[in-house]
């Protein structure tokens, strides 16, 4: 018997006072603001992503974020440097969040040499393993098959750092999920498990390929605390995760956390969305992630109109400065194809 | 005869083949409304339903381990790995299981499974998505494989795979798909382990495969103003491989080029020479064999980088002439 539907009851309270809940936080207005510009970064990075592809300047293929920024920021500021990201394909708003330079992904995305793999990864594949940043996976549930692993080798080295793995529903579908989970489970492993809930793995209705949803329980069954949250609502995604992440810095062992969340463009640069309706689409569109901030920011007087302006024009600019860098940079040498093959 | 697409070819042998066998069934990855990821069996599964146009989580392991499965006690799945490169998470299924069953257990289990998969780069979608994984199956008793480059040769040789009692990865170029051909209305089929003649000639046999037979058709074209007649054979299965009329054709011209996509170190185009030697041809040779192949790196992401990591059609030209132009 499958999954009728996900039954959103998630595990964490909404709190509409958003300034009570960022002092628990601990979070600044400024930090909010930040919290806000950044999600708008992201937005914007999508949706020039999606431009540049209509306009026949990219060569290769992409999976765009647009609709999940919740999740992306709500992590992102939680994380520290020293720790671990493993990600996959839908993996632009991570990196942004996370503090990647966005004139290095913008190049990477038009294949240049100035890229964060210099041309030779793309948007699937972005990597910035200096920042622990252990690259984007174009294999659904690739970056879970290393997720224990990194988790292994921090314990060993007696490191304060957790990895974070953060996967779709169509990943969680795959068996290395268990295995994984075991691993980490038996070892006590810094591991966080992020699960992007956002509905589809590509045409996939997540209730129909999955025997249960929310996937918490699957994690629970190994002894793994689990969450399944709101992930349209930023806050209490920062709040789960620094609980989360808290738990598998302090030695506990893994953490699973499950975020509802929702993907507004097409899966790829090939999707018709005939699995989907333009009614669901518009539906999602009203829980926006940045239009409910927005909205509890402008109700605590943080944010106005003009600010908001302001912000808008701001990342616009950094946007359009990503793609005048990308374009203006040099295309990988051919004679060079053979490089990098072995250290 | 009517023109259809590679795409086309494909999928009309499936339908086909579901309305004469009830046994025979898809399964796979968004192979449903959808309609798989190059559309291959878009509108199946109006026809068909989900009974039979099954679709699967994101579950590489488990949909080869259930065709596999569903194999062995008499159904004739056609399993569709989204990407070639999907098969690696499946390997256990495909080669302990399937491979092995109906030797391991004195020959009285048959595994009668096709396994589609789109390989090949060009579409610059990097290294895990673009690879040509052919070898590896290859290497596999047990296990046959196709590589279809027109969709006359898809139509006829997948029929026959789904009639096969055996294990068949069908190896499919994402390149291929939109191409044109002529394929009869009348059923047909192409027997496994035969090899096609694309085009005659007298001076060098070029083995080739997949997207690799037009282009070295097109170097054929090019290299025919020179005054040098290269004949161009489509092994079209490479696993059994059909040594015999590439042999002939090696003994007639005196030559031998082998080009494929795969990289080179250990790909098959090492198999076909060595099998040449092996036979009379080797006495007849003119010129060294020589092989032109993918470089040995994986597949990168940037346009230009992608095209100089497979061969293309002035590399295939300059080798060729380099073969011919070749004294003792
Ligand atoms: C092993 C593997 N199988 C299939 C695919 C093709 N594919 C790429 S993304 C995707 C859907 C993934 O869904 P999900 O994990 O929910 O992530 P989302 O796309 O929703 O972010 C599929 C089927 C793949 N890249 N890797």
């Amino acid at each position: 018997m499958r999954s009728e539907n996900l039954n959103a009851n998630y595990d964490n309270e909404k709190t509409e006072d958003v300034l009570k809940k960022a002092d628990v936080l601990g979070l600044s207005k400024e930090d909010l603001i930040d919290m806000y510009k950044t999600m708008i970064q992201i937005r914007l990075f999508e949706e020039m992503a999606d431009k540049l592809y209509a306009l026949g300047k990219v060569h290769g293929t992409m999976h765009l974020s647009a609709g999940q920024e919740g999740v992306a920021v709500g992590t992102g500021t939680v994380m520290q440097k020293v720790d671990y990201l493993l990600n996959h394909h839908r993996g632009h708003g991570h990196f942004i969040a996370s503090g990647a330079d966005v004139n290095k992904m913008m190049a990477e995305f038009l294949g240049k040499e100035t890229g964060y793999c210099k041309g030779r990864g793309g948007s699937m594949h972005i990597a910035d393993v200096e920042a622990n940043n252990l690259g984007a996976n174009g294999i659904v549930g690739g970056g879970i098959h290393l997720a224990a692993g990194v988790g292994l080798a921090i314990k060993m080295m007696k490191e304060p750092r957790v990895v974070l793995v953060i996967f779709g529903d169509g990943a969680a579908n795959q068996g290395i999920l268990h295995e994984s989970f075991n691993m980490s489970a038996i070892w006590d492993l810094p591991v966080v498990y992020l699960c992007e809930n956002n509905h589809y793995g590509m045409s996939a209705d997540v209730t129909r390929v999955s025997s249960k949803v929310p996937f918490k329980g699957r994690a629970e069954a190994h002894g793994i605390p689990g969450y399944f949250i709101d992930g349209n609502d930023v806050l209490a995604v920062h709040e789960t995760m620094k609980e989360a992440v808290e738990h598998a810095r302090s030695g506990k062992g893994p953490v699973f956390v499950e975020t509802e969340t929702y993907r507004y463009f097409g899966h790829s640069k090939s999707d018709r969305n005939l699995y989907r309706t333009k009614e669901e689409i518009q539906a999602w569109k009203e829980k926006d992630p940045i239009g409910r901030f927005e909205t509890l920011l402008i109700e605590a007087k943080v944010l106005n109109d003009k600010a908001i302006k302001e912000i808008y024009q701001e990342m616009s600019q950094v946007i359009d400065e990503a793609v005048a860098f990308a374009e203006n940079s040099p295309e990988p040498d051919p004679s060079e194809v053979t490089e990098w093959v072995y250290a | 005869m009517p023109e259809i697409t590679y795409r086309e070819a494909i999928k009309n042998a499936m339908v086909e083949e579901m309305r004469r066998d009830e046994r025979v069934f898809l399964i796979g990855e968004d192979i449903g409304t959808y309609g798989g990821a190059f559309g291959v069996s878009a509108g199946m599964l109006e026809e068909f339903g989900p009974e039979r146009i099954v679709e699967t989580p994101i579950s590489e392991d488990a949909i080869i381990g259930a065709a596999a499965g569903a194999a062995m006690v008499g159904m004739r799945p056609i399993a569709e790995m989204m990407f070639m490169d999907f098969i690696l998470l499946a390997l256990e299924p495909l080669v302990n299981q399937a491979a092995k069953a109906r030797y391991m257990f004195g020959g009285k289990a048959t595994v009668p499974m096709v396994v589609r998969m789109p390989g090949g780069s060009g579409t610059g979608a990097a290294a895990q998505h673009s690879q040509s994984l052919e070898t590896i199956l290859m290497h596999i008793p047990g296990i046959k494989v196709v590589a279809p480059s027109t969709p006359y040769d898809a139509k006829g040789l997948l029929v026959s795979s789904i009639r096969d009692a055996n294990p068949i990865c069908f190896v499919e170029h994402k390149l291929l798909y939109k191409t044109k051909g002529e394929v009869p209305d009348e059923e047909y089929s192409i027997p496994l382990g035969v090899a096609d003649i694309k085009r005659e000639g007298t001076d060098i046999t070029v083995v080739a495969s997949g997207i690799m037979v037009h282009k070295s058709l097109e170097a054929a074209e090019t290299l025919a103003e020179e005054g040098i007649s290269v004949e161009v054979v489509d092994p079209r299965t490479l696993r059994p491989l059909d040594v015999d009329t590439i042999s002939k054709s090696v003994k007639k011209t005196g030559r031998l080029l082998v080009v494929h996509e795969a990289v080179k170190t250990a790909g098959w185009a090492g198999e076909v020479m060595a099998s040449v030697s092996e036979t009379p041809a080797w006495d007849y040779l003119d010129a060294p064999m020589r092989r032109l192949a993918g470089k040995d790196v994986p597949i990168p992401y940037n346009r230009e980088l992608e095209l100089a990591a497979v061969p293309q059609v002035e590399d295939i030209v300059e080798e060729i002439r380099a073969i011919v132009q070749y004294r003792y």
